[in-house]
């Protein structure tokens, strides 16, 4: 086992200007879950494909331990890409299908067989070993075509969109089965994905990337509480985080009939480049439901609600229409979304008056697009 | 809910909307399917009959069957031997609205092979050295392109008879991707994938006791890499030799030819004084064989059946005395005096077996055990009647395997099934 770093690792790929990924500095350490996240093009599967060997790099370095492996062909860097493949083979036992690959490697059978019990044991797989693929469950299945890779006993695990192909409903389970492997194996593993909320669930630390250059990591927790810039707070989050874009003026942030006092350090941290603005973020849960007359109160007209039995969520936007595209979210532009109280939710064109709750905004500084100190 | 119901084809069909697609692939009823073996395939994938042709499905996802797709139309505009994507359809449900994957459709790839009927047909002694000799060629050439496969195998690929050997199809292209210019990692980790991915389909076939005439298959599946290797290095590697050695150029461009390539570019630097020549030639095409033959007759084949048929050519060139003559108006008489009149005396019932280029082939071969038998000279005639009455009969049909024997089906449909791969 062993961490993996990336040393300023850079990609480009022939004939593009700017790198696929630019200058990455990132530690994974010895044992742990990091996930790769972001939109397509974000250099997340560069950045893996850098790690396996399968892209070059430019200029930087990537370490496996303490082994430079830059220059290092895929098959000698002792990584393992799991769910490349899992057609099993019809014939073969389910203990032959996950040790064939030492077999061609050579490895002696009494160990071969070891390994193998180890990892079915691991796999909840130990009473099938004698058995054939086609006496298994689908799920079984899968699992024997992780054992091909853990039996190697690779130093590091490589996960591309391993979900991809699956439906929501195994997606989810598979989801679950990875995490918790991983967390019994405890190899270390860079695992790719485009959907943040696998990344939350999954990792033990985000790495969120955007146009080839790394945003922020943390462990799902800071980049939810704490995002770095406008971006990750938009990203991380389901649904997503309002942002607004506020004026400000008298030590408040203002909105049509909106207005927000804001602290002594935000407003000093504003610089003249910030035009007097300021973006302020909040999710959905950290609006209260309240009534007109209170400070920082503002009204939304409800165009939709969604009832989740333990939740419910408004979507609807500002009721003063010229302001309302101030204020986006992932549900789109112009739109707001609110959690409520599920056994009293409002109705389509309701309006209802929220307020952020005290210390649960984020400010962001609207040149930059980074977070200012609260 | 058929108003959902999407399909994406680049020249639909509209038989496609007769067929099922509110059931699950694996329950479509028995009259639909045409009886085709598969190799082993993580999906459900069914053979049906459409409008006089077949049709092979697969179930997946959304996304992922419209970038193979996509894909698929990129290798066939590349001219890459590969099956060709006939469309894509979303949105199926079934009658309770519960979703259905979405499906990829690919026209079956007539007269082609799977590796686990090949095998288990006993069809040459050295039939493992073949297709993967096939297998490296297709793998040079998708190289050659950009494309990375990521999922080499035998089960991903078809074989058809060329001339005697095999050409290989590239069937899956689920995991692959294209790029501008591959980099040595990803050629070396697919060349690896192969590897093990074939040595593993062998140790299957030999746990099956399917597997005739081979010993080590981790020998097999070593050979790949090295014919892989290198053909890899006769297409792209640099040559230097002394000025005087000037020869060594065309030389190197017939022998590129003569592998099936054509080189588009070569790149011929000298040192300051003169006294040596470095050439790198950058191969555009492989098919070199195949174009020629295109051009001068129509016919569209293979690559070694071109070459082999170009040779007939060639001698039928010299025999009549037309050295001097333009080669289109050789080939043109060549075509109608040797080959149509061959291929027109195979009697209809029996043209299913084997595809007219390679019957042609096969004729050619018989002529040659005639004459070497009968000591002197045969002519086509009679070796194609010799032919048709000896030895076409015995063959099996192969435009689509459907005679094969029952008890290889069975073997074969008897294990796969259950992992969602049809008879």
């Amino acid at each position: 086992m062993a961490s993996v770093t990336f040393d300023h690792a850079t990609r480009v790929y022939p004939g593009s200007e700017t790198p696929a990924v630019d200058a990455l500095n990132l530690e994974v350490a010895d044992g742990e879950f990091l996930v790769l996240v972001g939109p397509s093009g974000c250099g997340k599967s560069t950045s893996l494909r850098m790690l396996a060997g399968l892209e070059d790099v430019n200029s930087g370095r990537i370490l496996i331990g303490d082994r430079d492996v830059t220059d290092v062909q895929p098959k000698d860097r002792d990584i393992a890409m799991v769910f490349q493949n899992y057609a099993l083979y019809p014939h073969m036992s389910v203990a032959d299908n996950m040790g064939f690959a030492l077999k061609i490697a050579g490895t002696p059978k009494a160990e071969i067989r070891q390994r193998v019990e180890e990892a079915a044991k691991i796999l909840d797989l130990s009473q099938y070993l004698d058995r054939k693929p086609k006496a298994l469950s689908g799920g079984q299945r899968q699992r024997v075509a992780m054992g091909r890779a853990i039996v190697r006993s690779p130093q590091v695990f490589l996960m591309d969109e391993p979900l991809s192909n699956l439906d929501a409903k195994l997606r989810v389970q598979t989801r679950t089965q990875i995490a918790s492997l991983q967390r019994r194996l405890g190899v270390t593993t860079v695992y790719v994905t485009h959907d943040q909320t696998e990344a939350l669930t999954m990792g033990d630390r985000i790495a969120v990337l955007k146009d080839g250059l790394l945003q922020q990591v943390g462990t799902p927790r800071e980049m939810y509480d704490t995002p770095k810039n406008i971006f990750v707070a938009g990203f991380i989050g389901s649904p997503a985080m309002n942002l607004g874009q506020f004026k400000v003026a008298d030590g408040k942030a203002n909105l049509a009939e909106t207005h927000i006092p804001l602290t002594r350090e935000v407003l000093d941290s504003l610089t003249a480049e910030d035009n007097n603005e300021i973006t302020l973020g909040f999710r959905p849960e950290s609006l209260d439901t309240t009534t007109e007359g209170d400070v920082g109160a503002f009204p939304v007209t409800v165009d939709l609600v969604e009832e989740l039995g333990s939740d419910a969520f408004v979507y609807g936007q500002l009721a003063n229409k010229e302001a309302a595209q101030a204020i986006t979210s992932g549900a789109g532009e112009s739109q707001m979304i609110v959690r409520v109280d599920p056994r009293r939710p409002p109705l389509k064109g309701d309006t209802v008056w929220v307020k952020i709750r005290e210390g649960e905004q984020h400010h962001f500084s609207p040149a930059t697009g980074l977070r200012l100190p609260s | 809910m058929p108003a959902a119901l999407q399909i994406t084809a680049a020249s639909p069909d509209p038989a496609l909307l007769d067929l099922p697609w509110h059931i699950p692939l694996e329950d479509w009823p028995e009259d639909l399917l045409a009886a085709l073996p598969r190799g082993i395939s993580r999906h459900v994938v069914r053979f049906v009959r459409l409008s006089g042709r077949v049709i092979a499905i697969k179930e997946i996802g959304e996304s992922v069957a419209y970038r193979e797709y996509a894909l698929l139309r990129d290798l066939d505009r590349l001219d890459v031997p590969s099956v060709v994507p006939v469309g894509v359809i979303t949105g199926r449900r079934a009658p309770d609205g519960e979703p259905l994957d979405s499906v990829l459709i690919t026209k079956h790839l007539r007269f082609s092979l799977p590796y686990r009927a090949l095998f288990s047909r006993h069809l040459a002694p050295d039939m493992a050295t073949r297709l993967i000799d096939a297998l490296a060629v297709l793998l040079v050439r998708l190289h050659l392109t950009g494309f990375y496969w990521g999922d080499v195998s035998l089960s991903n690929t078809l074989f058809r008879r060329d001339a005697g050997e095999f050409s290989a199809y590239l069937v899956d292209a689920e995991t692959g991707d294209m790029h501008p210019q591959l980099t040595r990692g990803q050629r070396e980790y697919d060349l690896e994938i192969a590897r093990v991915n074939i040595i593993g389909e062998l140790m299957d076939l030999e746990a099956g006791g399917l597997l005739r005439d081979v010993d080590d298959t981790v020998l097999v599946g070593e050979m790949l890499v090295q014919r892989y290797n290198e053909l890899w290095a006769e297409l792209t590697e640099a040559e230097e030799f002394s000025s005087a050695d000037r020869w060594r150029v065309s030389a190197r461009i017939q022998r590129l030819n003569q592998l099936g390539y054509d080189v588009g570019e070569l790149q011929m630097t000298t040192d300051i004084d003169g006294t040596t020549v470095q050439i790198q030639p950058k191969v555009v095409d492989a098919g070199h064989h195949h174009r020629r033959l295109m051009r001068l007759t129509g016919l569209d084949v293979q690559e070694n059946q071109a070459r082999r048929l170009l040779n007939d050519m060639d001698t039928y060139r010299v025999a009549t005395d037309q050295l001097g003559e333009d080669e289109e108006l050789v080939a043109h008489e060549w075509l109608s005096e040797i080959f149509e009149p061959a291929i027109a005396a195979i009697p209809r019932n029996l043209r299913r077996k084997l595809e007219p280029a390679e019957a042609f082939h096969e004729i050619l071969e018989h002529r040659w055990y005639l004459a070497e038998k009968a000591g002197h000279d045969v002519s086509t005639q009679e070796a194609v009647a010799s032919y048709v009455s000896s030895v076409l009969p015995n063959r099996p049909d192969e435009e689509a395997i459907l005679g094969l024997d029952t008890a290889t089906l069975r073997a074969i449909s008897d294990t796969d099934t259950e992992i969602g791969v049809q008879r």
